[in-house]
This record gives structure tokens, sequence and C-alpha cells, in this order.
């Protein structure tokens, strides 16, 4: 038979799957043209609406916009605007390494982040409707760097809770048993990301609404620095622990999506100011940390459940070099009092404006001005945002304020204080993240207490104000499955003091290959 | 410290919450519980404490007093229930 007889068999170039790459193999393969972004943001799109819609991890998908944005992409990679690392390191542009670091890859966003075009619900029924006139600074930010946003996450009401079962929306649920809770308030970004549906995902914190999520799937989570990422178009819960935080499978990932979303912003005005390191080329480090333990989180009873995995941790990082001291924070068993005085009492006043006035729901047919802000607050607030507010409402009246509100203000002073005395002895504190792997829906819905202590490792933390991380790094035996669930250590580091958590990170995660 | 349903009705009728009965209830039972679990901080000594005045201190920056640019009437009052796009719309607070 002739050649040009013989059927030619089509040309099908390897196109790896998307789920099992990291964000920044991702970028790399988008920006070489080696994998098309378009195509990478239907598959996307295609499993949030199956795999998000089982786990109930979404509240709305931006299907449109993201398609907007994938032309985008491919259209600056053809132009040569997002160049590939190894061909910029050619020509030593360090300006086009950063280009497009994010090009392509398909990411979540807790609903708690202004996006226009789309409503922001905040998991609530006062906020079902509502749609931001403006894009949060993160938002802006990760467009730049070629992030492609998939979709807006199911999160706890206001991010008040520790489960994502406060929702308006539904509960979100585990992606390894749809009986657990995947942690929250930030419980969709984390089950769209353990699932595989996107690689990165935004979440926010504001006692460990990021790092409990984290441990309790199986990713890396950060809390920043308060004040290094923008909380501009974050809608506000308590502005004085608020921030927005990033969810990863890796811990090169999660200081991409961190470098992208950092930085100094003259919209929000608690913005810190300042130069950040490069965070992807310092991983690589030989550096030997001190590391402190408090024996506080190690003595609470809970915590034996998952001090298996600590322990592995603190071994395993001893024969590489680091170093251990006992160290002593005797006030964190009081951060929870503190943190459930402060918190409530801030929302209590940033909840003040859901009125049924300017934005979101406003009760049907009320005549009267009075009776149309109470019905509507009542109809528009769930139970935990309800409680909260009171909560919030009694501690800042007239007799109380000093016995409660003035006194947690004191105590959170204290607790900062203490970790800034600690990191005069060490370079990072290690506990764990949780104090119990995920738990079941429901368990702990009926017991606002209950829920409250999900925080008590997460908590002092956030009240002064310093960086933590969640480090995924081993599993413990389900208490009535068969399952093995994965739980978090956390490594805490001084002010603005990122770089060395990463870098922890990072060396944990070769230890445990 | 114990407090009182008409302490909760009072407090709800301060944060503009309607509560039923029933809500009066369970949130009087609750927030005795929790506000038991305050307590603890009683025993810290806070004696000559400020609180921390600023929470990112000295690194804040001022920006400068220039006009900028803002949203448009329509899309600020896009969200608002009731009026026609032109103002916000309350029930009638004068009589006729």
């Amino acid at each position: 038979m002739p050649l040009s007889q013989i059927p030619q068999i089509p040309y099908i170039p390897y196109m790896p799957d998307y789920q099992d790459m990291t964000a920044c193999q991702i970028a790399e393969y988008v920006k070489a043209g080696r994998m098309s972004a378009v195509d990478i943001a239907r598959q996307a799109l295609a499993l949030a609406q199956s795999e998000g819609h089982n786990l109930n991890a979404f509240i709305t998908l931006c299907e449109d916009k993201a398609l907007a944005q994938v032309a985008t992409v491919d259209k600056k990679v053809r132009a040569g605007e997002f160049v590939a690392k190894r061909a910029s390191r050619r020509t030593g542009n360090s300006a086009e390494i950063s280009a497009g670091a994010l090009a392509g890859v398909p990411i979540a966003v807790k609903d708690n982040i202004s996006y226009t075009g789309y409503p922001t619900t905040c998991g609530s029924k006062m906020l079902e409707t509502y749609i931001p006139p403006f894009d949060a600074t993160v938002m802006e930010r990760l467009i730049d760097a070629g992030a492609v946003i998939i979709g807006k996450t199911n999160m706890d009401e206001f991010a008040m809770g520790s489960s994502s079962e406060t929702s308006y929306f539904g509960p979100v649920k585990h992606p390894l048993d749809p009986k657990l809770s995947p942690g929250g308030s930030s419980g969709g970004s984390a089950a769209a990301v353990a699932r595989g549906i996107v690689p990165l995902a935004l979440g926010s914190e504001t006692g460990g609404s990021v790092r409990q999520p984290a441990s309790f799937c199986g990713l890396y989570g950060l809390k920043p620095t308060y004040g290094a990422v923008s909380r501009y178009g974050l809608v506000a819960y308590c502005s004085s622990s608020d921030v927005i935080a990033p969810f990863a499978r890796t811990a090169e990932d999660l200081a991409v999506l961190y470098s992208v979303i950092a930085g100094h912003d003259m919209r929000d005005a608690t913005s810190l100011a300042g130069d950040h390191p490069d965070y992807i080329s310092c991983l690589k480090t030989d550096r030997k940390f001190k590391i402190g333990i408090p024996k506080q989180y190690f003595a609470w009873e809970l915590s034996c459940q998952v001090s298996p995995v600590l322990n592995q941790a603190i071994e395993s990082l001893e024969k590489a070099g680091h170093e251990f001291y006992d160290i002593s924070l005797p006030l964190t068993n009081k951060a929870i009092a503190t943190h459930y005085i402060i918190a409530p009492a801030e929302a209590s006043s940033n909840l003040a404006r859901f009125d049924g006035v300017r934005f979101g729901f406003r009760t049907a047919g009320e005549t009267d001005l009075k009776q149309m802000y109470l019905r509507t607050r009542s109809e528009g607030f769930g139970d935990e945002v309800k409680r909260r507010i009171m909560l919030g409402t009694y501690v800042l009246s007239a007799g109380y304020y000093d016995t409660y509100y003035l006194k947690a203000a004191r105590v959170r002073e204290l607790i900062r204080r203490e970790f800034e005395n600690a990191f005069k002895e060490v370079d990072l504190i290690i506990t764990p993240t949780t104090p119990t792997p995920a738990f079941k829906l429901g368990e702990k819905l009926k017991d606002p207490l209950a829920m409250y202590l999900c925080d008590v490792f997460t908590v002092p933390s956030s009240l002064a104000g310093v960086p933590a991380i969640s480090v995924p790094f081993g599993t413990v035996p389900a208490a009535d499955s068969s399952l093995k669930l994965p739980v978090g250590v956390q490594f805490i580091a001084p002010y603005m003091g990122e770089k060395a958590l990463f870098q922890i990170a990072s060396i944990l995660e070769h230890l445990k290959e | 410290m114990p407090i009182s349903k008409e302490q909760v009705k009072h407090i709800a009728g301060l944060a503009h919450l309607k509560l039923t009965s029933r809500e009066v209830s369970r949130y009087t039972k609750e927030l005795a519980l929790i506000l038991d679990y305050f307590d603890q901080l009683k025993v810290v000594d806070t004696e000559g404490v400020e609180p921390e005045k600023e929470r990112v201190g000295e690194a804040l920056i001022l920006r400068e007093d220039k006009v900028g640019s803002s949203l448009t009437q329509t899309s600020a009052l896009a969200n608002a229930s009731g009026g026609n796009g032109e103002y916000f719309s309350v029930p009638r607070v004068i009589d006729k």
C-alpha cells in the first residue's frame, strides 16, 4: 500500500490531569503553552458542579467571568506577557518570573470576599441577593496573577462557626465522609481543595477558620500576620482579628498564593506597609530552627487524640537537627473566653449595618420603620449570628463593659506580650492545630460552648495578631469507622514571620516523604 | 453571672432583634452558660495593663487628602430595597 493511503493517526499531545498537579505546575504548563487554561477551567467548573454539589462546597459558580478570564490568560501567554519560569530565568528578568504566577490556576474563594457580578452572601439569608459593586483587593491581585475564579464557597454564616453548619445554604460535607464536618468557618474552600476541584482557595480567619478546616481536610492553611493581606472587600466580622487566609495542597503553592495576595493596600487603613521577602526562593533552607513546645497546649486533656502525630513531627524534626525547648504560655486557657468576648462585641457593631435599607434582605410589607428593622434582622440572621450579636451587645452594654469587654481587651494585651516574650527564646512555637480530628455534623451544633472550644489552639495567635500555619503531617483513626482522619501540626511565628512558617512547612513536607 | 429573661429581652431590643418566647428562653439558658465561662477572666491580674490601642501601630500610613474616584449613584444604590434607584427608601416616619 502506498504510504499516502495509510490512515493518519492523529497526533494527541500528552495532556496531564490538572487535578494531579500543583498550582505551580499548572501555571508553568499554561505559560509554556503545554496546557490550555480554557480546558482546565471547563474541567474545574464541571467538577465544581458535580463533586462540589455533593459536598455543598459552593454557593455560586462564576462560569461567565471564569471563561472570560481564561481567554485573557491564553491571550497573555500568546502575547508573551506571562513567561514560563525556565525561559525567564535565562533572561534574568525577575519581574517576569512573578508575572502570571497563577496563570490558568483555578481557585475558589470564600463567599465573604467581594467579587463583582455575583452575590457575596456570607452564607446568610441577609445577603442572599447582595451583589458587591466593587472587587476586594485580593480578587484584583489574583486576577492580575492569572488565577481563574471558579466559584464562591460555602461557609458558616458571617464566618461565625467552626463546622460550616450555620450556613443558610446548608452544611458543607467532609470529602472523606459526608457524615463529618470539614471544619469551619471556611469549610467550603477546604472541601473544594481537598476534593481536588481546585488546587488553591482563599478563606478567612478570625480565630482559626482556615487552620482548623486545613487540619481536618489534610491541607496547608496559613493565618497571615494581622494586616499583611488587605481586608478591603472582606465583609467584616471582628475587624481587629479578621484576616484573609490561603489554603493549598503543598507548602510551595501556599507560599505562591500568599505572595500574590500579601502587601500594602491604601484602601485598608490597617494594612501593613513594608517589604515582603521572596517566599518561594527561600523555601529550601539549611536553617535549623529553635522551636518552643508550650506545655499548656499539650496538657489539654482533649489533645491526647492528636498527640501521636505531634510527637512524630517533633521526633522527625529533632532528628533533622532542629532544637526543641519547653516554654510556657500561661494564658492559653484564657484565650477562648477573651476571643468570645471581643469577637461578638465587634460583630454586634459590624453587623448593625444590616437593617434592610442600604443592602441585603428586607422583610416584606412592614409599614412601621422600627418594626421593619426588627423583623428584617430577626428574619435575615440565623441562630448563631443572633447569639453572637446578643452576646456582643451584652458585653458592651452599660454596667458590663468594664467587667467583660475591657477586661478581655486587657487580657488580650497580656496574651500578645506572652508571645512576644516567648519569641525572644525561640524562632517558632509548635502546637496541635486542633484538639481532635474532624467531628460529626450535628455533634456540637446544639452546644455553642463546645463549638467555641474547637478553636482553643488557634485563637491565642489570632488575638496576638501573629502568623501561624497548619501543616498536614499524619492521620489518626476515626472513633467509629475504619477511616484515617488527617490532623495538622501548627507552627506559630513572630509578627511578620511568614517566611519561617513556609520554611518549616516545606521541611516537614520533605520529612513526611 | 446569671442573666434573666428580662435582660435578654432588653439586650435584644438594643440589638434590634425581635425574639420569639422560645428564643428568649433558649438564649437565656445559653448566654448564662457562656457568661459563666467568661468569669474565668476575673482571676487574671490585669492591674496597670492598658489594651493595645492600634493593632498595626506605627506602621499605619495615611493616604493623601485627594479626591479620588468613587461608586456611581446607580451602583451604590443597586442593592437597596425599595426606592427607585435614586434614593434609599424606608417606611414613612412622619404622620400625614
